[in-house]
């Protein structure tokens, strides 16, 4: 047993107060969870204490939350291991002057210079973000999660009639589908995402997942369809800034972004063209490496918006937009010194690789565009053929669920 | 770890094209640390995760011939670019998960007299960060400084993919490079300031494709900081600085705020530390003034 300090972000719609921070103190086995430490003091101390869960066992997908500032599972969550994430961020941001002899922190005038040492620091338990809380750690779902899966048409469409038994698929070729059927729908990714922080309209992670879900399989007929109502959209796959943040927050490993980036791609060979113009930029990215080895960022932006012939003699109303509002940035790099060469400045003058590393560059291009398999896609880990293997075995049981079904479990 | 440090020194693109104070700040600062840089100047861009998303392959085959081309001189590799550093890292994590997937990389590479082998005399990619703390040391950096930089108030702002994801980007054994900025400041005499954006994204992969979303990233964290009363933030990635630096004037617009936030190349940090002076360093060459920063050391004499 292990004393531990957790710090509740809650809020009482009934008191008419704000939300506030509580500290409570516990005592379980370090191997024990985050939820379990809340349960205990719902149990002891504090009845009115309210979180979401029932498994506890990772399945259900009912405790999202948000343990040191990140989002995940509450009842997948070890105690112990929430505890040192929060002593090694509190020593972090805790500065004070190093001695240079003994490499060791001594404490500042700053009164958080020194935690730890007596005081461990607590553990923050928040609910998740980018959902209004409805009471202490229990989000509305609804608002923010449920309403955009929908908005992805979560069901198969399948090619005419339905057969009279079950739909038969070879394996094979369920297996790019497989890691986004294993959602359990907790939120933790939603509540993670950082584009959605900042356009709450952004589709998201989990809906867009669920949307691969179904552009990926066999026995859907609107999967076209699907890719364009997804592109079309401006906050649709193209709002997605990269960050990772639903990678490192899904417990199921279903990494999201992964499943956006595949969107991307089967959008791009089916030659949908978006709004954002995120088709564009991805293909004159590609072609600027291709011709010069390394970025030639002002071709890239005037690429992007306004790409080939086409777009210069008829641009597009945004690529004048944008073009025009990227001038104002520009000034400022010359002024600065920043951009003062013409390479810089002028689209296309940027430099090749030198001697015949350019020629080499174009080498494997041709290689890569006659070879590009997609199931390189999943080589993982230390050991790319387990990773493969484990993903059939995921696939035979998610194949055992009838069709539509959501999880495998 | 030998007494000098010699590298395969990857600056990146970005670093060549509209942040080159970041290319030059390093040279100054590897001289001043002893760190022995062998340039790869026929080496070609990572792709930034966009050749991945058009053609993983061909992604995987031009990282292979990046560290093919180290992998020659017989050095491990070193990043300037916490962007490079993740694509890199994908690339290298498929690589080395498959032999016979190398294999077929390695063909393409053949024609060129270029090999790529796993864990050959120990090969890493590391950023300038990681290397600094992990082989270079804290205390032997601490032992460099000239001029502490006591009573700077420094925010830490990593890029995305140089802390996610944990599993591709070594944490198992490394835990602690999500803390490496803090460290570093510390070590260099400054002080962290805590505020909300330090892991978070800059918004720079959605520029062009969302103004929006991306500068109100940018213009959050960048006005969070100042809240928090940083006197500048500090960064180990050309592409957020070109969110949080040069297009800062732009995202004050999108927040509707004043900002006005000097933002830092980790080597610019490290070098006025070391005693460089701010304009060999190229801060002259920011957008957001770095009049503030200056001042603030100008208390403390190199
Ligand atoms: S990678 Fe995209 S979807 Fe995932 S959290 Fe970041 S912005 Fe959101
Ligand atoms: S993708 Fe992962 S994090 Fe997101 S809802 Fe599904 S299980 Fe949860
Ligand atoms: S991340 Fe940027 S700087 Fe690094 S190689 Fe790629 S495009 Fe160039
Ligand atoms: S913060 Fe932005 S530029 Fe920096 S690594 Fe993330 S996505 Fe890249
Ligand atoms: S209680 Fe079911 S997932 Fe945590």
């Amino acid at each position: 047993m292990a004393d531990y300090k957790i710090k509740v972000r809650r809020f009482q719609p009934e008191s008419g107060q704000g939300p506030y921070w509580e500290e409570f103190k516990v005592e379980l086995e370090p191997s024990l969870s985050v939820l379990d430490s809340l349960l205990q003091v719902k149990d002891r101390e504090d009845g009115s204490l309210s979180v979401r869960c029932s498994c506890r066992a990772a399945i259900c997908g009912s405790c999202g939350m948000k343990i040191n500032g990140q989002s995940g599972l509450g009842c997948k969550t070890q105690i112990g291991e929430a505890q040192e994430l929060a002593e090694k961020m509190a020593r972090a941001t805790a500065s004070g002057p190093r001695t240079r002899e003994a490499g060791r922190e001594i404490a500042g005038d700053d009164e958080r210079a020194q935690p730890g040492a007596e005081e461990a620091a607590p553990i923050i338990i928040e609910p998740m973000g980018n959902m209004p809380v409805i009471k202490d750690l229990i989000t509305d779902m609804e608002s923010t999660h449920w309403t955009k899966i929908r908005r992805v048409t979560p069901w198969l469409l399948p090619h005419g009639e339905a057969p009279e038994r079950e739909y038969i698929v070879e394996p094979e070729s369920m297996i790019d589908i497989t890691q986004s059927m294993a959602c359990i729908q907790c939120g933790a990714c939603v509540s993670s995402c950082l584009s959605m922080e900042a356009d709450p309209d952004f589709i998201g992670p989990a809906a867009l997942a669920k949307a691969y879900r179904f552009v990926g399989d066999p026995r859907d007929a609107e999967g076209v369809e699907r890719l364009h109502d997804l592109a079309e959209d401006p906050h649709g796959i193209y709002d997605c800034t990269h960050c990772f943040s639903c990678v490192d927050a899904c417990p199921k490993d279903v990494a999201p972004m992964d499943q956006i980036m595949r969107l991307r791609r089967k959008a791009g060979e089916a030659g949908i063209e978006d709004p954002n113009s995120g088709h564009s930029h991805e293909l004159a990215f590609v072609k600027i490496i291709e011709k010069k080895g390394t970025l030639d960022e002002s071709l890239l932006l005037q690429e992007s918006f306004a790409p080939g012939i086409k777009g210069k003699l008829v641009p597009s109303r945004r690529a004048i937009k944008e073009m025009l509002g990227s001038i104002p940035t520009a000034i400022r790099g010359i002024k600065t010194g920043k951009m003062r060469s013409l390479p810089k400045l002028i689209p296309g003058i940027h430099h090749k690789l030198p001697g015949t590393a350019q020629d080499e560059v174009q080498a494997i291009y041709k290689h890569a565009e006659e070879h590009n398999e997609e199931f390189n896609l999943y080589i993982k880990g230390d050991e790319g053929e387990l990773a493969e293997i484990e993903a059939e075995e995921n696939l035979e049981t998610a194949i055992a669920a009838p069709a539509g079904e959501e999880a495998p479990s | 770890m030998s007494d000098q440090i010699k590298v395969a020194y990857w600056p990146g693109c970005v670093s060549r094209g509209f942040t080159p104070e970041l290319h030059g700040s390093m040279a100054i600062v590897a001289e001043k640390l002893g760190i022995e840089l062998v340039e790869l100047d026929r080496a070609n861009c990572c792709g930034a995760g966009v050749i991945a998303e058009h053609n993983q392959e061909l992604a995987d085959t031009l990282n292979a011939r990046t560290f093919a081309l180290a992998q020659e001189t017989g050095l491990s590799m070193m990043n300037i670019c916490s962007t490079c550093q993740g694509a890199q890292s994908e690339c290298q994590q498929r690589l080395d998960a498959d032999s016979s997937y190398r294999a077929h990389v390695n063909e393409a590479l053949s024609g060129q007299g270029l090999k790529y082998e796993k864990d050959v005399n120990g090969f890493t990619n590391k950023n300038f960060l990681w290397l600094l703390v992990e082989d270079y040391g804290l205390d032997k950096l601490a032992a460099q400084v000239v001029r502490p930089l006591s009573g700077m108030r420094v925010g830490p702002f990593y890029g995305c993919y140089i802390v996610r994801p944990k599993e591709r980007l070594g944490y198992g054994e490394h835990p602690d490079r999500d803390i490496y900025l803090e460290q570093v400041i510390v070590a260099l005499g400054g002080e962290v300031v805590e505020y909300d954006g330090a892991r978070k994204c800059c918004g720079f992969p959605v520029i062009t494709m969302n103004r929006e979303t991306s500068l109100k990233q940018a213009g959050t964290h960048v006005g969070d900081a100042i809240d928090a009363g940083a006197d500048c933030l500090v960064t180990p990635c050309p592409l957020c600085h070109l969110n949080l630096d040069m297009q800062q004037p732009e995202a004050a617009k999108v927040v509707n705020r004043d900002l006005g936030l000097a933002v830092l190349h980790l080597p610019q940090l490290v070098g006025l530390a070391l005693g460089a002076e701010p304009k060999e360093l190229g801060m002259s060459k920011h957008i957001a003034s770095t009049g503030w920063v200056e001042e603030r050391l100008a208390a403390v004499p190199a």
